[in-house]
This record gives C-alpha cells, sequence and structure tokens, in this order.
C-alpha cells in the first residue's frame, strides 16, 4: 500500500488535477476505441430527411446539415484525433531525442550544427508550413502528421540537448567514467533515463497541441478530406449554421477543450511530480 | 624500497583560452591555458598522499588527469606497470583505480538504486557474481550501513550516508590506488571523523594506496603520510605530513598551515596574513610564482625559477629562500 | 547596554506533508550593540531559517506560532511591508555564503551601490563617493575604477569584499554574516575575518555571524550561540563555551573538530546517528537520541542551566556554576 502511495501513479491520483485529466483521458480513449460499438448510428450515414434535427433520443446530439448523427461523428473524431496526435508526438519525439543527444554529446561542430537546423525549423510559423505542404501533398492524416512531425520535433531536440549537456558535465557521469563505464552505457544507463522525465511531461504537453493543429488545418480546410469527422471539420461545418444549430458546433469545440485541457493538466501534473525538484514527499 | 605504483614525470595539462573562430586570431602560446606545468610525483605502494591546495591550485585536474578524465599535455604517468601517456586501455587501467568525488550525492546516479550503485563496477567490467545481493551486503556493512540502505535512492540519502556509498564502491573491485578528491567536502564535522576512519580502517586492511586531495588542513595529520602542496599548477613542497605541519620549508605551505583558524580561543594568533589572491592562469607572474604573494621575497625571485629541491627540514622545495626551522620560531 | 537584535523564543514552523516541520524551536538570541555574536551549528540546525526570519523573508509555507524579533526595540514579526523594505539594508543588512549570488551580474559595482543609497539625499557623484570611500575602507585596490566593474570581472575574494561594502554602506545598526568565508580559500578566509574585524570597530554596528566553523567563531565573536535541529543549545562568551562546554553536543562538536588534535590519532571523534525527525520531534531534549548521558529524565524538557554569569547549558545533566 505505501509502496503504491509512493508510486508515480499513486502520487499522480493523489493529484485532484491529475485525477480529473486522467478520467477525462481514459474517457475519451474508451470512446475512441469503442466508437463503433458505442455510436448508436453510422457516422457517415446521411439522412436527408433529418437535416438540422435537435438533440432527440434518437439523435442525442441532434444531426448536421446532412443529417448525419453528430455524436456518432464526434465518436470518430476522438479517434482522429488520438491516432493523430500519438503518431505525430511519437515520431516528432523520437526525431528529437536521437537529434538532441547527438546534439548534447557529439563534437561541438555537430552541436553546432544542429542547433542552428532546429532553430531555423522552430523559426517556421506552422500555419504556412501547413499551407504550403498542403498546396504540394494531398490533403490527408498523414500530411497533418508530417506538418506537425516537421514543426515539434526540433522543441524536443532542443530539451534533450540541454538535458544531456548539463548531464554530461556533472559529477556522476565523471564518476561512470572514471569507473571504466562504455559509452552506451552511460548513454542508456545514466543519461537516458534522467532525460525522459522531462521528455515525457513534454510530450504530454504537444497532445493537446497536436489535437489542436489538426483541428486547426481541418478548419481551413486543408486537414482530412471532406466529409471525414474530425472535430475541427466538424467545428467547420458548425460554424455555417451557428444561428440556427448551435450543437454541432459544441460536439466539435466541447470534446476539443476537454481534451485540451485533460492533456495539459496531465502534463504539468508530470511535470510536478517526476521533477524531483517541485516533489514533497520524502 | 619497492618501485612506486604511480610515478609522474613533468606532467602538463592545459585547456582551451580561447574557443572558435577567436582561437585562429590568437597566438598559439596563448590560446591554452597550463592548469597543471611540470608536475611530478612518485606514490609509493601502501603510502597515502594528500595533495593539498587552494582553489585554482590545479589539485582537482591532477586527479583527473591520472584517471584520464582530462587529456595530457605533456609528461609521462605510470601506473602499476602501464604508461597512462601512451593512450592504455582506459577499460582495464579504471579497474586498478578508483576514483571519488567532492559531492557525496552528486557523484551517485540519481535514478539508480543504492543496491545498483554499489553493484555498477561489477556490471561494468563484466565480472558475474553468484550472489548479487550477498555481495551488496556485504559491502555496504563493510561501509557501515545496514541493509535497509540497498533500495533507497541517492536523494534519499544524507551527506554521510551517501559517501559510504561512494567509498563502498570505490572499493569492490579492491582497486590498487584510490584517488579521493575532497573527501570530506560537504559533511558535517561529526559526521566527517566517521568517514575519515572508515577509509583509514579499509586502507590498512586492504594495504590500499591513496590519494587524497583536500584543502581541509585539519585533516592531514589524520590521514596522510606524506603532502604536497600545490600553487598554480605546480608542486611548491611535498615532504613527510609532521615535517610540512610542523616546519613548514615554503613561506607558502607556512601560510597556509597559519591560515587555519583554531577553535581554541587562547591560541597565540600568530599568522602571516597572504596580500591578494591566487593570480589566474593566464596572468602567471614571471621567476617564482608567489612572489608577489611572498612575505619574505627578494629582488631575485621575480627573475629565476625555483626548481624543486631537498630541503632542510626532510622534505622537497621550490624556493630560493626556503625558511629554516629555527626562523619558524624566531 | 542595549541590544542591537533581540530574538525571543522563536519558533518557525514549515507546513509539509508530513505536518508541521518545527524548524525552530523557542529559540532566543540576543546581539548587544556594537558586539558580534556567533551562531554555530551543523546543517539542519535551523541556520537559514533564522536568518530568513530576521529578515522576514519566510517561504510562504511557513509560519511563526511564538516568539518576538526586535530590531533596535521594533518588533520585526509585526512590521508592515513598506517598513520592512526600508528597514532592510538601511538598519539590518546581510552577507551571504556565495557573493556571486548576492550581487546582480548584469549591474555594475557603481551602479548597484548607487541604488542601496537611493533614500539618501545627494547628487550621483556624492552617492559614488560614498561607494568608493566604503569600497577602499574594505580594502579594494583602485576604488574609483572599480565603481565601473561588473561582479563576473572581480576574483571570488574581492567580490565578498564589495559584498561586505553593499552591506556597511548605509552603516546598519546589524549586520548579519551567513557563512561569509566558507566558499573561500583559507588564506582569504582570514583576510575577511580581519576585515570584519575591523569594519565593525569602525562603523560600529552589531554582528551576526553564522557558521558551522568553529575555528572562525573562536576568533571573531564575543558571545556564541551553539544550535541543534533548530532548538538553542547553549549560549555564553566564546572563551567560556569552548573552554567549558556544558551541553554534550557542544562538548562532542569541539571534540570532533580534527585540527584541535596535535597527535596522530587512529580513530578520529565523531556523533554517531542522525538528526531527529521535526515533523515529529522527541519530547524533552532534543539531542537525547545522539547523546551518552541521556536518562530517563531527558524526556521532560530540560532547564537552562546556568554554567557562569552569562553562560547556560539547556541539559538535564549539565553541572550549574560552582560544582
Amino acid at each position: 500500500m505505501s509502496a503504491f502511495r509512493h508510486s508515480l501513479l499513486g502520487r499522480l491520483l493523489a493529484d485532484p488535477m491529475a485525477l480529473f485529466a486522467m478520467v477525462i483521458i481514459a474517457a475519451l480513449v474508451i470512446m475512441a476505441l469503442l466508437a463503433d460499438v458505442i455510436a448508436p448510428h453510422d457516422p457517415g450515414a446521411m439522412n436527408l430527411a433529418d437535416r438540422f434535427a435537435p438533440p432527440s433520443a434518437t439523435y442525442w446530439m441532434g444531426t448536421d446539415n446532412l443529417g448525419r448523427d453528430t455524436f456518432s461523428r464526434l465518436l470518430q473524431g476522438g479517434r482522429i484525433a488520438l491516432y493523430v496526435a500519438l503518431t505525430a508526438v511519437t515520431i516528432s519525439g523520437l526525431i528529437g531525442l536521437v537529434l538532441g543527444m547527438l546534439a548534447g554529446f557529439g563534437p561541438r561542430w555537430l552541436d553546432n550544427a544542429l542547433l542552428f537546423f532546429f532553430d531555423a525549423l522552430r523559426a517556421y510559423p506552422t500555419i504556412i508550413l501547413a499551407l504550403a505542404l498542403a498546396a504540394l501533398m494531398p490533403r490527408g492524416l498523414s500530411t497533418v502528421i508530417i506538418v506537425v512531425v516537421i514543426t515539434s520535433f526540433a522543441e524536443y531536440g532542443r530539451v534533450v540537448r540541454t538535458q544531456t549537456l548539463s548531464l554530461k558535465n556533472s559529477e556522476f557521469i565523471l564518476a561512470e567514467r572514471a569507473m571504466g563505464a562504455s559509452f552506451g552505457r552511460i548513454v542508456f544507463h545514466h543519461i537516458l533515463p534522467n532525460v525522459l522525465g522531462p521528455f515525457f511531461i513534454l510530450a504530454a504537453m504537444n497532445l493537446p497541441v497536436v489535437i489542436t493543429i489538426e483541428a486547426g488545418m481541418s478548419f481551413l480546410g486543408i486537414g482530412v478530406p471532406p466529409g471525414t469527422p474530425s472535430w475541427g471539420a466538424t467545428l467547420k461545418d458548425g460554424f455555417d449554421y451557428i444561428r440556427n444549430t448551435p450543437w454541432i458546433l459544441l460536439s466539435g469545440g466541447l470534446p476539443l477543450i476537454l481534451a485540451t485541457l485533460g492533456f495539459t493538466f496531465l502534463g504539468e501534473a508530470l511535470r510536478d511530480q517526476l521533477d524531483p525538484r517541485l516533489r514533497k514527499t520524502r | 624500497m619497492t618501485a612506486p605504483l604511480l610515478t609522474l614525470r613533468d606532467v602538463v595539462v592545459e585547456f582551451p583560452a580561447v574557443r572558435g573562430l577567436k582561437a585562429l586570431t590568437t597566438a598559439p602560446e596563448k590560446r591554452n591555458v597550463r592548469a597543471l606545468d611540470g608536475v611530478s610525483l612518485d606514490v609509493a605502494s601502501g603510502e597515502t598522499l594528500a595533495i593539498v591546495g587552494e582553489s585554482g591550485s590545479g589539485k582537482t585536474t591532477l586527479a583527473r588527469a591520472i584517471n584520464g578524465l582530462v587529456p595530457l599535455a605533456g609528461g609521462t604517468v605510470h601506473f602499476d606497470g602501464m604508461a597512462l601517456h601512451e593512450g592504455p586501455d582506459w577499460h582495464a587501467v579504471r579497474r586498478r583505480m578508483a576514483m571519488m568525488f567532492q559531492d557525496p550525492v552528486g557523484s551517485l546516479s540519481p535514478r539508480k538504486t543504492v543496491r545498483d550503485l554499489i553493484l555498477e563496477p561489477f556490471a561494468i567490467h563484466g565480472i558475474a557474481l553468484k550472489n548479487r545481493r550477498g555481495k551488496a551486503l556485504d559491502l555496504l556493512a563493510d561501509a557501515g550501513l545496514g541493509p535497509d540502505f540497498l533500495h533507497r535512492y541517492p536523494h534519499q540519502l544524507s551527506g554521510g550516508q551517501a559517501r559510504r556509498v561512494g567509498v563502498a564502491r570505490a572499493l569492490a573491485l579492491t582497486p590498487a590506488l584510490v584517488l579521493a578528491d575532497e573527501p570530506t567536502a560537504g559533511l558535517d564535522v561529526s559526521v566527517q571523523g566517521e568517514i575519515l576512519n572508515l577509509m583509514n580502517r579499509i586502507k590498512s586492511g586492504h594495504g590500499l594506496t591513496t590519494l587524497i586531495i583536500t584543502h581541509n588542513l585539519n585533516i592531514l595529520r589524520h590521514i596522510a603520510d606524506r603532502i604536497a602542496v600545490m600553487y598554480l599548477g605546480r608542486i611548491v613542497e611535498v615532504g613527510p605530513v609532521e615535517r610540512l605541519l610542523t616546519a613548514p620549508a615554503h613561506p607558502y605551505t607556512r601560510a597556509l598551515m597559519a591560515a587555519n583558524p583554531e577553535p581554541d580561543p587562547t591560541a597565540r594568533r600568530e599568522r602571516i596574513v597572504l596580500k591578494g589572491e591566487t593570480p589566474a592562469l593566464n596572468a602567471r607572474p614571471p621567476g617564482c610564482e608567489f612572489h608577489p604573494r611572498c612575505p619574505v621575497a627578494r629582488a631575485d625571485c621575480a627573475a629565476r625559477v625555483p626548481q624543486l629541491e631537498p630541503s632542510e627540514t626532510g622534505g622537497r622545495v621550490a624556493c630560493h629562500y626556503p625558511l629554516s626551522r629555527e626562523s619558524l620560531h624566531a | 547596554m542595549s541590544d542591537a537584535l533581540k530574538v525571543a523564543d522563536l519558533s518557525v514552523h514549515y507546513a509539509t506533508r508530513e505536518g508541521a516541520l518545527q524548524a525552530l524551536r523557542d529559540v532566543s538570541i540576543t546581539v548587544p550593540e556594537g558586539q558580534i555574536v556567533g551562531v554555530v551549528g551543523e546543517s539542519g540546525c535551523g541556520k537559514s531559517t533564522l536568518i530568513n526570519a530576521l529578515l522576514q523573508l519566510l517561504p510562504e509555507n511557513a509560519t511563526i506560532p511564538a516568539g518576538r524579533i526586535t530590531l533596535q526595540g521594533e518588533d520585526v514579526t509585526r512590521a508592515n511591508a513598506r517598513r520592512l523594505r526600508q528597514m532592510r539594508g538601511q538598519e539590518i543588512s546581510v552577507v551571504f555564503q556565495d557573493p556571486m549570488t548576492a550581487l546582480n551580474p548584469v549591474l555594475s559595482i557603481g551602479r548597484q551601490m548607487r541604488d542601496i543609497q537611493y533614500r539618501q539625499p545627494g547628487r550621483r557623484a556624492e552617492k559614488d563617493r560614498r561607494s568608493a570611500e566604503m569600497l577602499a575602507r574594505v580594502g579594494i585596490p583602485d576604488p574609483v575604477g572599480k565603481l565601473a566593474a561588473y561582479p563576473h570581472e572581480l576574483s571570488g575574494g574581492m567580490r565578498q569584499r564589495v559584498a561586505i561594502a553593499m552591506a556597511a554602506l548605509m552603516r546598519p545598526r546589524v549586520l548579519i554574516a551567513d557563512e561569509p568565508t566558507t566558499a573561500l580559500d583559507a588564506t582569504l578566509e582570514v583576510q575577511i575575518i580581519e576585515l570584519l574585524k575591523d569594519l565593525q570597530k569602525e562603523i560600529g554596528c552589531a554582528i551576526l555571524f553564522i557558521s558551522h566553523h568553529l575555528g572562525v567563531i573562536a576568533e571573531l565573536c564575543d558571545r556564541v550561540v551553539v544550535m541543534y535541529a533548530g532548538v538553542a543549545v547553549e549560549e555564553g562568551p566564546v572563551a567560556d563555551v569552548f573552554l567549558r562546554p556544558g551541553h554534550p553536543y557542544t562538548i562532542k562538536l569541539i571534540e570532533c573538530d580534527p585540527g584541535r588534535l596535535k597527535e596522530k590519532v587512529a580513530d578520529l571523534p565523531a556523533i554517531p546517528g542522525s538528526l531527529p525527525d521535526l515533523t515529529d520531534p522527541p519530547p524533552g531534549c532534543i539531542f537525547q537520541g545522539r547523546c551518552d548521558r541521556a536518562t530517563e529524565i531527558c524526556a521532560t524538557p530540560p532547564p537552562r542551566r546556568v554554567q557562569h554569569p552569562g553562560h547556560w547549558a539547556a541539559c538535564h545533566h549539565a553541572k550549574p556554576e560552582g560544582t
């Protein structure tokens, strides 16, 4: 019991913000996984007889301009959001981790070159890059993922590089070298575990950003192909009919807000718990 | 006498003073500063040599140069039959030469348990253990820690406890030489005695050779056989511990020993308060590098560089006008 | 003689997850005008909490359940923020352990010293003249030229001299020195001690000198307070406390200093055990867990036994005067 109380999960559950975040995320994940089972209707099925139907027992959250069930589309949207966010964050995180450790550990010229590369990428505005890439590539989720990866791996790279640099010169790494530890042992046993803490915090904080980028791109019409029930696309559809049928807008906006808040709170709670300086337990 | 375990001859270590493009426009002789400038030492098997000096004297650099953590720019180092200046197999060298770092907690990998930390040397050198837990417990017990420490993390240890883990780890592979950089740094006086007793006990038990780097003059008498005093990357005096403490020949050694405030309110205070501070490495004074601060310097001290020569008081000293035993009581 | 600084039965608690951490318990320290009083103690004795309490710069989770701090008769714990700002730097100032962190790295020495005098009348040239005078007084060569220098351009010893000059600039009535020599080399340590002695005579302030170094305290201070785990266990004139310590902790602490042993010993003295848990301190004497004289009576609060006039030790077993 005491061991659990002191484990990361135990400590997170004791934090009300983290608990709230985890409930939201758990609900989101369950809804996304079981979307096909829960959904009362086919999210793509059009029923022109029931266009703009208000919320009712049949259509829990009403229907949109083509008579599609809003709630079923919301569930599908969650699946898309999670897929895009997790894939993009994993790919950009891995690229950033490798490049950041190379920069931190490698020779000075490599560090300088990689830093220049990171800064150049970070300086480029996401939306402009998204528009440029969208013009070159077919519309689709993979375009969204590529845009996110290109714009965000530099951030991971920088964080990992800074961590690696300061760890490289710390006394315990010197002590490992003085004991005869190999390069690989130092990197994988001693540097990596200490880099992963801040890395995962950054990843958790980036998940909601990715979800909003996907929504933003879809809203602008350069994201998912038309008809895909992404939250951003739903938001855009709802926007056109905001005066008469606000439920469409809500079914895109509300889950977006909740998911963003959930991941952000989780990221902050992780940061508080993983950073020993912020942790107050013995 | 048997051959020394560790022999240093004219060891030089340089650090870059300017970096990048600026280095191209700087005169070659100004690109580097010498942190160690011609250090020669012999450490006999089983002896404890203390290196004493103030910040910037190069004492930590010396230990790191011996261990290969900083490269040599010149000179030779022989250890246990291996030539360390000729690109040796450091993996093999470091198995025979353990090092302890200043910060007791900071020199332990923060996400490893005490058990992993003290078994790490075996993992690094590929030594299979039949009973890992048993070995860990034995090593901990030798360092005076109980089994309940096995699963603690470094941040859960006090300075003294972390230092004990460091000692246990340094001795895990029964090395021939231990380099201890400020073993009492960061420890309270009430704890420092326990750690030094532990080191003394293990040293005599294993017949260990030790090089202790310290600025804590109070402990010298109780831990060292010989002392080497460093100033600006050079050894200015070396000799048996009692000789150096009671009859220092170099004015710097004398000032250093006298500078140590004692907790005895009745003690007579005759001290040479040195003028100024240790100069920067890139602004070494000419001649004897101590002459601008020296209370007994004469005109030619600024012109001639003194060499380490046998002193009247029984050690070796680099000073043109060393203090005699009489001058101490004059 | 009046008292420059008086701490009376001060307790400070920190709120933690484990409960209230009693960092200071009933600490009383008196610093008479023009004297140097030392506070000696090892890590965890409450030195930094004491300094923060004196300056009223305690962290948010700290509370002062009892006690008063009076600076020249004025209760600091009741002063409002405006009055506190007036006091700090003008009536009470601090020299910290690490001068590099105490000085602002992006402002010149002269600018920082001028800022300290912002309440003073006079022109800029007048203020700079005063600054240079003070720099000269603390032994800085070329004081006028140094006004334009930045902290990183000075050596460690010079920086600490500058920090002392800044602390002394407004001629405060009380100067707190928080381990001001710990970060310095031995030969610089004695320079700074000499400087503090001279300065104290010149400007006549009272100094509260906090250190873990018994030797430095012995050399500099008139009186000394020994602290252990947030409690003042002994107080008295320096010579008296060091030569005839009454509290077992003080006795042990002095024994532990290897500098006083003139012969090589095989076993250096130490105090076995560790600090008590301050969220749940033992009843009675705070040192009982590590004390070889401890008996059942030590579970009750120890009385302050007067050893000699002006010298007491808080211990049941301390022998009172004349026995």
